[in-house]
């Protein structure tokens, strides 16, 4: 991953990657130094009267069933985020990915919704879904089917997931449709002589070549999922009925921005950081074992 | 290849297109009704012409509370440009040294930027805050856009670019006597030229989506974004003119998507590129 | 030395001119509200008025988001030595804003210092206790405030065979209508001509109608310490057998159909100006909305109580924001004495009265009130004081003045959480209570610690 090639010089290099770091400095890792620091206290959120707690954040945290709780519906919800994204996105890559009539024109149908504001997005739902208001929801429950996600859980964790994977479908239809795009098309005749047909030929000649694209978009997708839904599901359920919706960045919002936790939404964000970090770190791996390639 | 329809694709292109598209035409059809219909949840999918005025309207007057839509479309576009363009030429310059030079603590300034990757806006909102006001900078343009050009994601995709680069090109360069500078502009930025139209979408759309950080840092009614203005008109306790909410998404959602579908050849080559 | 003094003397001169002789400096100051939409260009109207009015203050009205994000911004920037001179704050927000400190200058602080008149009297009782201390001072000044009260439909009252002008008065009468309202309105035939779901009564604000003023009129702490006014070493009190009763009555309506449960906050209120429910419960405040929307006749009657638990009903408490005034380490007297000109200014009978009719809030002082009876405003909108009767009922006791608890709409949240698994069948009437107390107390706990050093 290292390139062989170099130009010589020190000050040059310093001067370009100092605008960057600089920003860096003061917009993200102060910031994320503070976030360290207030974890380990418990302040008013003013900020007047603060002490320092050590660990005493965390293990609230940590002994909290009901954050437990939070995290592995959190886990439940980027997975089907994830895949209901990916796969509807994949599906729909490889549909537009064939020679077919109309084609470039189905490809910009599929992609302008990644520019549709989040604000936006939420509004939609409403107006769609809402048992009540909305024109599906309403529909729904005239057809006898008991459309409430207010009070049933499991629909609602449905509806928050759907929105969520909407947003997100034309994210992953662009990656996958350039990652299909880079599969040479030799390959792919090559196998058909050979007679591999249909959902075989898929399976054991494109997708291996498309690892890499669905391992960068498994990542991408998590963070999305964990970190972006923040106003989709504030809008649409509240976090509620219960906590069935309630996921980690629905959370450290909550207590954050609306608790004025100060203490107790920093732990989160800590936890929430190393989360991140983590990923980042899987994501780093895999694009560097990538480029050695 | 072959002249049969290929209907299996077919049928599933245009069910996805109608995932997409229904929603929209519902936002299309909301906006030229009677917003106490919409209110009661009568939202018709057939458009009423005589509510065709109301995008005339909004742009001129804007909604109760907020003020002309064309102006916020205009803060909008401004802070999406410049957040896109801010955050391209300090990640070329960075993933720039990081890849051709070598220089102490060359490695550290790396992991600094890249471990703090995906630290969204919203978990460090109050230090963030605090260090613009220090500087001055609360209530004024580059404070909304400053603070979101600090991103590592721009950064990771240059440099990914930038490692495929063949040596030979760049070793031709050095025998030409290109220097650093020149070698980067001349050689390097057209060589990922498409690149940098998919990181402009990227970008562009993200700082035009941006809602937090805005209202946060931006107070006088002439810095309100599309997207501040959009909330501002949703009523709490009070009338909501839906009509205007829907025309004024619509509008809102023009420029990005405008720029998805005229840059849409370039990104997806240039997503391509960098996968590879 | 003295041609120094000359010098001096001759440049102060030249200045004098662009000072005194021009129009003199005015003082800004900054408003920060989360009021959107018509409500928002009535906040506007006010600054223009009163920049109108003299010539000596310039206000500026600034949107800061929802109500959380306009508290966050305010706090962040008070951090930040940039605090608006006036933030407008949710009444649930009071607790947090009285722990601020030095942060905030109370009312009568800021009374005491600039002279400001503000004579306490002339407040509504439970809008004043709301925002003020347990010793009387007024801690920040009462704006936009609402008070739950009941719509119902009269047209739904009529064909379940209810009397429209006899709106039910005790709980046991609400679930009477309720089931009638069920029985012969709620029906797929009436369903088809009203609207697609058609539910006999709902309700708006779940915590704060159900529980908070249930409290309230009935007499009963919502919390120990004079409902936390007397001590951050409050607790929470929701949980009693006459609370339990009630949500359990709720419970009941909603297993047979005759309540529904349709969200949290003021998420249902199209529900009932929709034409979807006989009842709906919610703030005084979305009145607007309803004579905008509603197709149907409507009336407003007072939040229901129950005779088993209180044959004497108080008044319900106030829901809304106040304004807090707030410093910052660079702010002039003459800054605070310029707030205090414009609380002054809202708070004349005429300007009350005009933000009153303007919007949906109730009048503040009974000065705007009695302004408002003599234009005539309630014979031309009936039903428009119904808010302020129901205020204005009985006499204000320690549990019906408001709530003074820190961290209030974490526990408003719990609250919501509970009740919902009860109404999914996961748990009884007091085991949701229960617990909600239980979680309720350790926010308290927690909010104790963090503001006691």
């Amino acid at each position: 991953m290292e390139r062989r090639t170099i130009f010589p010089g020190t000050a040059f290099p310093i001067f370009l990657v100092l605008p960057q770091l600089l920003l860096t400095v003061v917009f993200f890792l102060w910031p994320a130094g503070q976030a360290i620091w207030s974890s380990m206290t418990r302040a008013d959120p003013f900020g007047i009267r603060t002490q320092f707690v050590g660990w005493e954040n965390f293990q609230d945290l940590f002994t909290d069933p009901l954050y437990m709780d939070s995290i592995g519906r959190t886990v439940v919800f980027c997975t089907s985020v994830a895949t209901l994204s990916m796969g509807v996105a994949l599906l729909l890559a490889v549909c537009a990915d064939r020679e077919i009539r109309g084609r470039g024109w189905y490809r910009i149908m599929l992609i302008w919704p990644y520019a549709v504001a989040p604000a936006v997005a939420a509004v939609l739902w409403i107006l769609l879904l809402h048992p009540q208001i909305g024109l599906v929801g309403r529909a729904l429950n005239r057809h006898g089917v008991a459309w409430d996600y207010k009070l049933n859980s499991t629909q609602a964790m449905a509806v928050v997931i759907g929105a969520s994977a909407w947003k997100q479908v034309s994210y992953n239809f662009i990656f996958f449709l350039a990652g299909l795009q880079s599969v040479p098309k030799a390959v792919i005749e090559a196998a058909r002589m050979d007679g591999a047909k249909g959902w075989f030929r898929f399976r054991t000649v494109v997708l291996p070549l498309l690892m890499p694209t669905v391992f960068f978009l498994i990542v991408v997708n998590f963070v999305y999922a964990a970190f972006d839904t923040f106003g989709t599901i504030q809008a649409l359920t509240q976090g509620g009925p219960g906590k069935s919706t309630e996921t980690l960045v629905v959370k450290v919002f909550r207590d954050g921005l609306i608790n004025l936790d100060v203490g107790g939404s920093s732990a989160q964000s800590v936890v929430l950081m190393f989360g991140v970090i983590m990923l980042t770190a899987l994501q780093f791996r895999f694009l560097g074992k990538k480029s050695d390639e | 290849m072959r002249n049969r329809v290929d209907w299996p694709a077919h049928v599933v292109l245009v069910l996805g297109v109608a995932l997409f598209v229904l929603p929209l035409w519902l936002v299309f059809a909301g906006s030229t009704q009677d917003p106490a219909a919409i209110a009661r949840g009568e939202l018709s999918l057939i458009p009423r012409l005589e509510g065709f005025g109301v995008f005339a309207s909004i742009l001129r007057d804007g909604s109760p509370g907020t003020g002309p839509v064309w102006r916020m479309l205009l803060v909008s576009g401004a802070m999406a440009v410049s957040i896109a363009f801010g955050k391209i030429v300090i990640s070329i310059l960075s993933a720039y040294a990081v890849t051709f030079f070598r220089f102490p603590f060359r490695k550290a300034a790396f992991w600094t930027i890249f471990i703090t990757l995906m630290l969204p806006i919203e978990v460090r909102i109050v230090p963030t805050y605090e260090v613009m006001s220090d500087l001055h900078l609360i209530n004024t343009f580059p404070g909304l856009t400053i603070p979101l050009i600090a991103s590592a994601t721009a950064t990771l995709l240059f440099r990914q670019t930038f490692l495929v680069i063949p040596d030979e090109l760049v070793e031709a360069a050095r025998i030409d006597g290109a220097g650093p500078w020149r070698f980067l502009k001349d050689i390097l930025i057209p060589v990922s030229s498409s690149n940098l139209a998919a990181l402009f979408v990227i970008l562009f759309v993200y700082g035009w989506n941006q809602y937090l950080w805005p209202l946060l840092v931006a107070t006088t009614p002439q810095l309100d974004t599309i997207v501040i203005g959009i909330v501002k008109m949703i009523g709490t306790e009070t009338q909501t003119e839906w009509n205007r909410v829907m025309a004024t998404a619509l509008l809102a959602m023009l420029p990005p998507v405008a720029v998805v579908i005229l840059m849409q050849r370039w990104f997806v080559r240039g997503l391509t590129d960098g996968e590879k | 030395m003295h041609r120094r003094t000359l010098l001096t003397g001759a440049a102060a001169l030249a200045s004098v001119p662009a000072t005194s002789w021009a129009q003199p400096a005015k003082t800004k100051i900054v408003f920060w509200h989360a009021m959107t939409g018509a409500n928002g260009d009535e906040i506007n109207r006010i600054a223009r008025d009163f920049n109108a009015s003299q010539s000596s203050v310039e206000l500026e009205a600034i949107f800061k988001g929802s109500y959380p994000e306009t508290l966050t911004a305010a706090i962040a920037a008070w951090r930040a030595g940039q605090a608006p001179h006036i933030a407008q704050v949710y009444e649930v927000g009071t607790g947090s804003m009285l722990a601020a400190g030095p942060a905030v200058k109370q009312v009568w602080q800021l009374a005491q210092e600039t002279g400001l008149k503000i004579d306490p009297a002339t407040y509504l009782p439970a809008v004043r206790g709301y925002y003020s201390l347990a010793d009387g001072h007024m801690a920040s000044m009462p704006f936009n405030s609402s008070t739950g009260v009941m719509w119902y439909n009269k047209d739904a009252f009529e064909t379940a065979g209810l009397d429209p002008e006899k709106p039910p008065v005790t709980w046991a009468e609400f679930a009477a209508a309720a089931r009638a309202l069920k029985e012969k309105w709620a029906v797929p035939t009436n369903a088809k001509a009203a609207g697609p779901e058609v539910m006999a009564t709902t309700t708006s604000w779940f915590a704060w109608i159900q529980l908070e003023e249930f409290s309230a009129i009935h007499n009963l702490p919502f919390a120990s310490k004079a409902d936390g006014f007397e001590g951050l070493d409050t607790e929470l009190k929701f949980n009693s057998a006459a609370h339990a009763k009630q949500l359990q009555m709720l419970l009941d309506l909603a297993k047979d159909g005759a309540f529904k449960y349709t969200g949290r906050d003021n998420t249902p209120d199209p529900v009932f100006y929709s034409g979807q429910a006989g009842i709906g419960f919610g703030s005084s405040a979305g009145r607007a909305d309803i004579v905008r929307n509603a197709k149907f006749k409507w009336a407003a009657a007072m939040l229901p109580y129950d005779p088993a638990v209180s044959t004497q009903p108080n008044n319900t408490i106030i829901g809304g924001a106040s304004l807090w005034t707030m410093t910052s380490k660079t702010r002039t007297p003459e800054e605070y004495k310029a707030v205090g000109q414009f609380l002054q200014f809202i708070a004349q009978p005429e300007n009350d009265a005009l933000y009153h009719q303007h919007t949906g809030y109730v009048p503040v002082t009974s000065g705007g009130f009695e302004a408002s009876k003599k234009q005539g405003y309630y014979d031309k909108t009936p039903g428009a004081d119904i808010a302020i009767q129901s205020l204005t009922r009985g006499t204000v006791t320690e549990n019906s003045r408001g709530l003074r608890l820190g961290r209030l709409p974490e526990i408003r949240n719990i609250v919501y959480e509970e009740v919902e698994k009860a109404l999914q069948g996961q748990q009884s009437a007091q085991t949701a209570l229960d617990s909600a107390v239980q979680r309720g107390n350790r926010v308290l706990r927690e909010f104790e610690k963090s503001v006691r050093t």
